[in-house]
């Protein structure tokens, strides 16, 4: 598998006090568990995204724990009341302890 | 909620598109039997065990109360396929320091495994409000469980009806 | 005897196979998804599968997409060319999307978008070819494709590409596999009536590569190809196959006059 492409969707400005929605998607087939291997017959290991995590500033603003039932490709969104300029990270955690993540800068005036 | 001759028109797959949307005065059909848990006996014995067993992992033995008027669920009534239903939901809450949504959970009755999502909410979120893409093996109820700062907790369903297709491919 | 045979594809005698639901036909409602009688999968969709397809950013076929769009400006092979060397900017492949398949002199058959793609790794950039469905060439084909998007379809039947859209005229319209039907049984005389749950579409190619909620990935127009050929159960040629690619020719004629949709969202 190739390796996680995370997208996003974030504004680069925005007022004082505004809340933002934010819009992410990460390239993962999150591999539930639950599904056999056709020719073997055994259990394809699970191996999903399991967290995600938006920190603004270096502050925790949005997290989610993800179970198998996520469909592949995880699409999250979610909203953000921002007060300051500065910058989003965003994170995802994999089964196998990998985390990948992406930054956005915002303008607040 | 949609009207009948708005669905109809937009309906390219010839049955209605009608999205279950539970709001305030709105309480469905689905959400009106809906009682606290644990020991609703709403949905079949085959899938409760479960479905408690992740609600208990989740909330301990909390009380769950009537959530139909503040919890909202945007999803299809019917899913085209099982592998990526779309779901909004939605708290009130005025999300300050002092009153906020903390986290919603997101379970599915039917499903193998009945956790779905976990979203974790702060005053910095500004509106307790997520989307994502979920699995649903088969026709079954969707449920969130929302939690507040004030330690109160509060819970709604909605039944999602998934097809089976026909030309797989 | 065919409703019979539909319910066996679908593997049940009881189904409700060509129930006859009333389809909204409404030209202005479906833009330009609509040529005449022409009617792009996207208006068989559900809405939310439409919605995905409306905006790049929740399609996940975009994923590769962006990937590809990186690929496009890596050197690659012992030419040491990317394809922005003797391309420049992707959007000159404006078009491209409209008129494959094409007749390929030096094959004296023809070629593919993907095809074309391979041949041009290996002619010019000296690289290996990329697999038939791997993310790279699904990838690159849809953002040559992309760059056509709206773009009505006009592949040309004319001069030495003719034979050719005649054999894939006879494939669709061949009894084949166990249930005994032709690609028009589904796509002709029963498009826009329901197969189990599902609504018959017309199956027109022109949102291909798609994503594909069922594959929860993008596929190519051969990759459903050969399942609608296992659900006839019928041995399914290979992607790529000089069968497919002269069938890709005439459905992709027949969908002439409809967008460029590339990537769609489908069921």
């Amino acid at each position: 598998m190739a390796k996680p492409k995370p997208r996003i969707r974030a504004p680069k400005k925005a007022s004082k006090g505004e809340v933002i929605e934010i819009k992410t998607l990460i390239s993962h087939p999150m591999e539930s568990g639950q599904r056999k291997d056709r020719k073997t017959g055994e259990i394809i290991p699970r191996k999903i995204i399991n967290a995600f995590t938006c920190t603004y500033n270096g502050q925790e603003v949005f997290k989610a724990d993800f179970h198998p039932a996520i469909s592949a490709n995880p699409y999250m969104s979610f909203f953000v009341k921002v007060k300051e300029s500065g910058e989003f990270e965003f994170t995802w955690v994999d089964d196998d302890g990998t985390t990948y993540s992406k930054k956005s800068k915002l303008t607040v005036n | 909620m949609t009207s009948q001759t708005k669905a109809e028109q937009t309906g390219a797959a010839g049955w209605t598109r009608r999205r279950f949307i539970i709001t305030l005065g709105a309480a469905s059909a689905a959400a009106a039997g809906l009682t606290a848990l644990p020991g609703g006996a709403a949905w079949s014995a085959e899938d409760a065990k479960t479905v408690e067993e992740e609600i208990k992992r989740l909330m301990g033995g909390k009380e769950l109360a009537d959530g139909a008027k503040i919890i909202s669920m945007d999803l299809p009534q019917i899913a085209e396929n099982g592998n990526t239903v779309p779901l909004e939901v939605s708290v009130e809450s005025p999300m300050t320091e002092a009153d906020h949504v903390t986290t919603v959970h997101i379970v599915a009755d039917g499903n193998p495994r009945p956790g779905v999502a976990s979203f974790h909410f702060s005053p910095l979120s500004g509106r307790a409000q997520a989307s994502t893409r979920m699995r649903l093996a088969k026709t079954q109820n969707v449920i969130a469980i929302a939690e507040m700062s004030d330690g109160k907790a509060y819970m709604t369903k909605a039944e999602v009806k998934v097809t089976i297709g026909g030309c797989g491919g | 005897m065919r409703r019979l045979v539909l319910a066996l594809l679908c593997g049940s005698a009881v189904s409700l196979a060509f129930a006859g639901v009333a389809v909204t036909d409404d030209a202005a409602q479906w833009g330009p998804y609509k040529v005449g009688d022409k009617r792009s999968g996207y208006t068989f969709a559900q809405p939310e599968t439409r919605a995905i397809q409306e905006d790049d950013f929740e399609n996940p076929a975009f994923l590769l997409v962006d990937a590809a769009a990186e690929l496009w400006e890596t050197a690659e092979g012992e030419a040491g060319k990317s394809c922005a060397d003797c391309h420049e900017d992707v959007e000159s492949m404006k078009g491209v999307g409209t008129r494959y398949p094409i007749y390929f002199e030096p094959w004296g058959k023809l070629m593919n978008v993907e095809q074309r793609i391979n041949q041009c790794r290996v002619d010019n950039m000296k690289a290996e070819p990329w697999k038939y469905e791997s993310d790279a060439l699904l990838g690159m084909t849809m953002l040559v494709k992309l760059q056509s998007r709206g773009m009505p379809m006009e592949v040309s039947i004319d001069g030495p590409a003719a034979p050719f859209y005649e054999k894939g005229k006879a494939f669709y319209e061949e009894r084949r596999g166990q249930l005994d039907m032709a690609c028009a049984h589904c796509h002709v005389d029963n498009a826009g009536t329901m197969l189990r749950a599902n609504l018959l579409t017309q199956g027109q190619p022109n949102g291909f590569p798609t994503y594909r909620l069922k594959w929860q990935k993008a596929g190519s127009l051969h990759r459903r190809l050969r399942g609608c050929n296992k659900q006839v159960r019928a041995k399914p040629f290979k992607a790529g196959s000089d069968e497919y690619v002269n069938l890709e020719l005439y459905i992709s004629h027949r969908a002439n006059g409809l967008p460029v949709e590339t990537p769609a969202v489908r069921n």
